[in-house]
């Protein structure tokens, strides 16, 4: 391969893995908010995210809404939906053992996938066309209208996020409570009402994710979220699970390295490397990328 | 004291309940003295639910018909449907329900070769012959490991060989292609199987693969592999895969300027297929299949409006050749005089000449059915007619 097909095939793939990556990383943020405040892997929220393509689904078929209406529609009710699972499934076992939410995860997880299977029917389920199909060629690299979009309302949720978690009195009690949850309960703080909102922001960018997808892809299935939900989870560890940043330099990472070894290497290897990164991180700097070794408190 | 004779009582009741099972069962074997029972193990739900969904309905109008010109000796049929959810692991499930629950005559096999595997097992050990209206890997009648054929699996369809060939044939010949690119499902051996054939005659036609690149079902970003191949300016690219995948593939490919014809075999065929790739998209692309509505020959016709009259919509080749694998069973059963698998079996593997709706077919000494292929071209969305390969 000479240097300048080479070049462009780079950049090419480059393209594509960030906008693979966006997706991981709004998914995986919601992955490390849970975890940041509660300590726990919400293995529901990869369904979360399924039910958000749902939501958008229906909106924009049956409900004949436009894009941007869909799309908070979508984030809203995967914000109840997240919430109600917190407060039924997850804050009955709040003084129980880790282990114990874990498998309630599992549960609610499978509850949502099979739940959703018997509600809409597992046949996929295809978008109207929701944007145009452009398509612009930059220099031999081709980017389409959609993957704009997606990249533009990623990066803005993101910004978003960051001001809430950063400037708002929510987002302080947040970090509070991720800090210290007794401390921080003992300075006033509603840690409940607290943790629900963690779960509503959280849920709402994996419905996002779960609309963007779903336009993006043109298909939609009760069980889209289980990949994409294991890929985002690696993602929130490779860049440090519980904080925030990392989870968008993880996804982004991620899809990237996943576009590169499929377009260099094999795409067959592709899963392959994506959880080998897991098992890396896992064994070299458990904490992440972006994470700092700091002692578990006894 | 008491204890034993609540065992007492515990034990009388489960002896009655298993009387009552055993009568029960030597009651359903015999059958219903006026139904004969199908059984038919298909892909109701899952990712090929509408491959199942039309085999069901194909097999339906099958027995309706022939229930209404009186049956077969002298009696009714009855189908039982069992849902294997798309899933091989699922398939032997419900093959070991039909065979032993139910107590069929005989069975509609799945739609996928690797769901037809799965279970060909608990045909073989219960005696009861299963006939895939579409399986095509050659693995599915002849055992891989020990080289023999499975008496008791059929197919109503060709094997992936011709298939592969014949799409190998097509390229070089109305194509003019000298380079192709296979991107396969590596999670298909019937994906797997096309690949090797189409490459095998591809390359005997002085032809060159220049890429061959993998994807498992479930996958939805296609891009990255894409990019890889449109790097290599392949003159065809051969998708045998199923329709949810192809369509994403056929889809991301147009959006990254790869213009060039797309190649598959039956597993496109599904209305899904241009509801997720977009009609202009699969503009240029074409596949191999059992039949096609729009074949003008008298037994195509007939049978699509009878279809047509009943669910209100074109059959598709799934349809069709569970349509035929039920008539196949039917006529082997006349043959036989006979409600008894072995029997039907035997009756069944002599099938000759047999005048289908997706044409003449032979069973050949691997019980595979030999007979011609169409070549569909999606136009704007619709299967259009290309050609008809002979075997």
């Amino acid at each position: 391969m000479d240097f300048a097909s080479f070049a462009s095939q780079f950049v090419q793939q480059l393209v594509n893995g960030v906008s693979l990556g966006s997706i991981y990383a709004l998914i995986a943020l919601g992955y490390t908010m849970v975890y940041g405040i509660i300590r726990l892997i919400n293995f529901a929220h990869g369904d979360i995210y399924m039910l958000g393509a749902y939501v958008g689904f229906y909106a924009t078929t049956m409900g004949k809404l436009p894009f941007l209406p869909a799309l908070i529609i979508a984030m809203v009710v995967a914000a109840i939906v997240g919430v109600v699972i917190e407060r039924l499934a997850y804050r009955p076992l709040r003084n129980h053992p880790k282990i114990a939410v874990l498998i309630t995860a599992i549960g609610v997880s499978l509850l949502l996938e099979y739940g959703g299977m018997l509600l809409v029917s597992p046949q996929p389920r295809t978008f109207p066309p929701v944007f145009g199909n452009e398509i612009y060629n930059v220099a031999g690299i081709i980017v389409n209208l959609q993957q704009i979009i997606i990249l533009v309302i990623s990066v803005a949720l993101m910004i978003i996020l960051t001001y809430v978690v950063n400037r708002t009195k929510v987002g302080k009690a947040m970090r509070a409570v991720s800090f210290d949850t007794d401390a921080a309960k003992l300075m006033g703080i509603d840690v409940d009402r607290i943790i629900s909102y963690t779960f509503a922001i959280g849920s709402g960018l994996a419905a996002a994710a779960g609309v963007l997808v779903g336009i993006y892809y043109n298909s939609i299935d009760p069980l889209m979220g289980i990949m994409p939900g294991l890929k985002a989870f690696v993602a929130a560890v490779l860049g440090g699970i519980g904080i925030i940043p990392g989870a968008m330099l993880g996804g982004v990472l991620l899809g990237v390295v996943e576009s590169m070894v499929s377009g260099f290497i094999s795409s067959t290897f592709r899963d392959a490397a994506a959880f080998g990164i897991l098992i890396i991180i896992l064994l070299f700097k458990p904490s992440g990328l972006l994470g700092k070794n700091v002692r578990e408190k006894v | 004291m008491k204890l034993r004779q609540w065992k007492k009582i515990a034990s009388l009741v489960i002896a009655s309940v298993m009387a009552t099972a055993v009568l029960a069962g030597c009651g359903s074997q015999q059958g219903g003295t006026d139904t004969i029972r199908l059984g038919a193990n298909l892909e109701m739900t899952g990712g090929n639910a509408t491959f199942g969904g039309s085999a069901a309905n194909g097999a339906k109008l099958a027995i309706k018909e022939v229930n209404s010109k009186g049956g077969v000796l002298g009696k009714q049929l009855s189908l039982v449907i069992a849902d294997n959810r798309s899933e091989a692991s699922e398939a032997a499930n419900a093959m070991q329900k039909l065979a032993t629950q139910d107590k069929v005559s005989a069975i509609i096999a799945p739609i996928a070769s690797s769901s037809v595997m799965a279970g060909a097992q608990v045909n073989q050990d219960n005696k009861i012959l299963a006939i895939s209206p579409t399986a095509s890997n050659p693995k599915v009648t002849v055992d891989p490991a020990t080289g023999k054929v499975r008496d008791f699996i059929f197919r109503a369809a060709f094997i992936d060989p011709f298939q592969g060939s014949v799409m190998a044939n097509f390229a070089t010949k109305s194509l003019n292609a000298k380079t192709a690119a296979l991107y396969i499902d590596n999670s298909s051996d019937y994906a797997k199987g096309l690949g090797q054939f189409f490459k095998e005659t591809f390359v005997k036609n002085g032809g060159v693969i220049v890429s061959e690149e993998g994807y498992l079902q479930k996958d939805t970003d296609f891009k990255a592999t894409l990019t890889k191949i449109k790097s290599k300016n392949p003159d065809v690219i051969f998708a045998p895969g199923y329709y949810q995948e192809v369509g994403m593939i056929i889809k991301q490919s147009r959006e990254l300027g790869i213009m060039v014809p797309f190649l598959g075999g039956d597993g496109w065929d599904s209305a899904k297929l241009p509801e997720i790739a977009g009609a202009q998209a699969l503009n240029n692309s074409f596949f191999s299949n059992h039949y096609s509505p729009d074949d003008n020959s008298a037994a195509v016709k007939n049978f699509v409006d009878a279809y047509k009259k009943e669910y209100g919509q074109t059959p598709d080749a799934f349809a069709a050749l569970s349509y035929d694998a039920t008539m196949m069973i039917v006529e082997a059963m006349k043959r036989a005089n006979s409600a008894d698998p072995v029997k039907i079996k035997d009756e069944l593997a002599k099938t000759k000449d047999y005048a289908a709706v997706s044409g003449q077919i032979t069973l050949n000494a691997t019980h595979d059915a030999v007979k011609s292929a169409v070549i569909v071209e999606m136009k704007d969305g619709k299967q259009t007619f290309r050609e008809k390969v002979n075997p």
